[in-house]
């Protein structure tokens, strides 16, 4: 008997809890449906008789009336640069391409100790670097809404994978919106934690000052548990954070009222779809009859966020890329020289988007650059930093469309690299200043999902998860799902 | 959000000038530079890829050169947005990274070592 195919991670572990079906049987649905849904191009690697085994030792142990966590048994999948020990890890990246991790990542190391079982690896821009999932040397992952259009990215993969019903939970990285944007686009919730809220140890690096690994799922209090499960300062990581992990799940009071949503007014003039606006303004309306208020806010550095923010993430990206050198690990071009080796095997192994941001990031890196560029963007992100504090005193979250329009179809933006860092506008602020921001479904427009953005205090992602939790409460959007065109006969 | 013009500022005088001076400056990228760039990168582009790279590049550099009409006399950069003090922990001896584990990807090695091609070679710089 088939179970419903969009059931939350919640549900299942009650249905776990009562016996009514076992971790193999979820797992194995997973990857059946994982196989079906090929064509939408969400999963780059399924390792199912080590998901199969983990299922099976999470059925004894329930029988033995044990359970690790609340996601003991679950399916849940991950983005394919985040490294679990003996699996393939390759960033969609032909430079990478047979490379088999020799270490946990923490994130994955503390999945592992919940018990959740990982089925595969989704797909994603090259090196994370990308808005749409068509940067992959997998192909391009597709939305499961329209499959014509983009799930976003980078993380697209996985915001596919949870919208199309394969996995309830699935985790991605977020350096400028690669968790929000997909979210958006796929209408899931995705959540990128403040940073240093989770460790990147094991998160293979694209900018080091601002990656977050962060969960999707189609319910908020989903994301709770499944942020729970992968945050807290890891020793291995000199930059996650001592800061003691709160209860999420508990924090999902139902109530908003007494709380202050701030409406930036940079974000609400023109530059987004009106209908899109239309939707969001009406998602803030929604909370309000729930008992919040709302007061507009100012954040007068936001216009500057693009363009220091790809300042910033070029640089460090194009230092962090250095390692791809075919010495140690990865690819490697046949040539008479080292040099002539580094050279070969980098051209033939990174595609043209992460050239192109190599090539920005040693260029304001290069001698008598450094300060015009990369140490002034470091600059504009302190201003941007004061503006959300400034603007946090007067509030206690703000609100803002997730992206300027709803997915977009495959193949539209590739020719205008500068048009496609641009569907990164509302996003990029919460990395540039280290906070916690949530993307959650809030309608449709023309049958697409819209994502409504909510951004929160450094360290208060229970705000966030409470607020979209108790907008679930009295919304519906989360349980409309596409239909399963991508399964042939099904 | 309207995204930000690729234009001239409106600032005036000696300000104005130094802004034109600087932009100039910030957008002054050619197929030259652009292969010096590579060069530095370790990546080889063709010719059509140089030109392409070239005009992209402009555009961004273009855009990104906004940034010049914020005054940040004074103001310090931030690395990391949160962190007051870096954690430190015990500095207790663990095991490293068993060697052979450690060489399982590598292209070609040697027992415990990475073999490379030879690094001098008429042809490098």
């Amino acid at each position: 008997m088939p179970r419903d195919r969009f059931e939350t991670a919640l549900a299942q572990r009650a249905a776990l809890d009562a016996g009514r079906v076992s971790s193999a049987e979820l797992v194995e649905q997973s990857l059946a449906r994982a196989e079906a849904a090929a064509e939408l191009g969400a999963f780059v690697h399924l390792q199912p008789e080590r998901a199969r085994a983990e299922a099976r030792a999470a059925d004894a142990r329930r029988a033995r009336g044990e359970r690790l966590s609340p996601l003991d048994g679950i399916p849940v999948a991950i983005k394919d640069l985040m490294v679990q020990e003996g699996e393939p890890c390759t960033c969609a990246s032909r430079i990478l391409e047979g490379f088999v991790a020799p270490y946990q990542g923490t994130a994955v190391a503390k999945l592992q100790a919940a018990g959740a079982v990982i089925v595969g690896r989704t797909n994603m821009d090259e090196f994370a670097m990308g808005s749409s999932n068509e940067h992959s040397i997998y192909g391009v992952a597709r939305n499961p809404w329209d499959p014509a259009r983009t799930p976003g990215g980078s993380s697209g993969g996985s915001a596919a994978a949870v919208a199309a019903g394969i996995v309830p939970i699935a985790f991605g990285s977020d350096t400028g919106g690669s968790i929000r944007q997909p979210a958006s686009h796929c209408g899931v919730v995705g959540m990128k934690p403040s940073y240093g809220r989770v460790s990147r140890y094991g998160l293979v690096a694209f900018a080091s000052s601002l990656d977050q690994i962060g969960p999707f799922a189609r319910t908020a209090s989903d994301c709770a548990l499944a942020l729970a499960a992968i945050a807290g300062h890891d020793p291995a990581d000199s930059t996650s954070l001592l800061e003691a992990v709160p209860d999420y799940a508990g924090a999902l009071r139902g109530d908003v009222s007494g709380l202050v949503i701030g409406m930036p007014r940079e974000y609400f003039a023109e530059g987004a779809d009106p209908a899109v606006l239309a939707r969001v303004r009406e998602a803030v309306a929604e909370l309000e009859r729930a008992g919040a208020k709302t007061r507009e806010v100012s954040l007068p550095h936001a216009p500057y966020a693009i363009a220091a923010y790809y300042l910033i993430a070029t640089a460090e990206a194009s230092s962090n890329l250095a390692r791809y050198d075919g010495v140690r690990f990865g690819r490697r071009a046949q040539a008479r020289s080292l040099g002539e080796m580094y050279r070969r095997t980098r051209s033939e192994g990174f595609g043209a988007e992460v050239k192109r941001r190599i090539l920005l990031g040693t260029y304001v890196l290069s001698a008598g650059y450094y300060d015009a560029y990369y140490r002034k963007a470091m600059q504009v992100r302190t201003l941007l930093r004061r503006d959300f504090e400034q603007a946090f005193r007067g509030c206690d979250l703000i609100a803002t469309p997730t992206a300027p329009e709803v997915a977009f179809r495959i193949g539209e933006k590739t020719a205008d690299p500068l048009k496609m860092y641009l569907s990164d506008i509302y996003t990029v602020s919460a990395n540039l200043a280290g906070i916690p921001g949530l993307s959650v479904p809030c309608g449709f427009v023309n049958g697409l999902p819209v994502g409504l953005q909510l951004l929160g205090r450094a360290l208060d992602e229970a705000t966030l998860l409470r607020v979209a939790d108790a907008y679930q409460r009295c919304t519906s959007w989360h349980e409309q799902h596409p239909e399963p065109s991508w399964e042939r006969g099904g | 959000m309207r995204p930000l013009p690729r234009s001239e500022p409106t600032a005036s005088g000696e300000v104005h000038k130094a802004r034109r001076r600087y932009v100039a400056a910030m957008s002054r990228i050619n197929p030259a530079e652009v292969e010096r760039i590579a060069d530095l990168a370790r990546l080889e582009l063709g010719a059509d890829e140089v030109q392409r790279m070239t005009a992209e590049l402009e555009a961004i550099l273009g855009y990104v050169a906004a940034l010049e009409q914020l005054d940040t006399t004074g103001v310090e950069p931030t690395f990391h947005p949160i962190l007051v003090t870096t954690p430190l922990r015990d500095d207790v001896a663990a095991p490293p990274l068993d060697p052979t584990r450690a060489l399982a990807n590598a292209p070609e090695r040697s027992g415990t070592a990475f073999v490379v091609p030879k690094v001098l070679d008429e042809d490098e710089r």
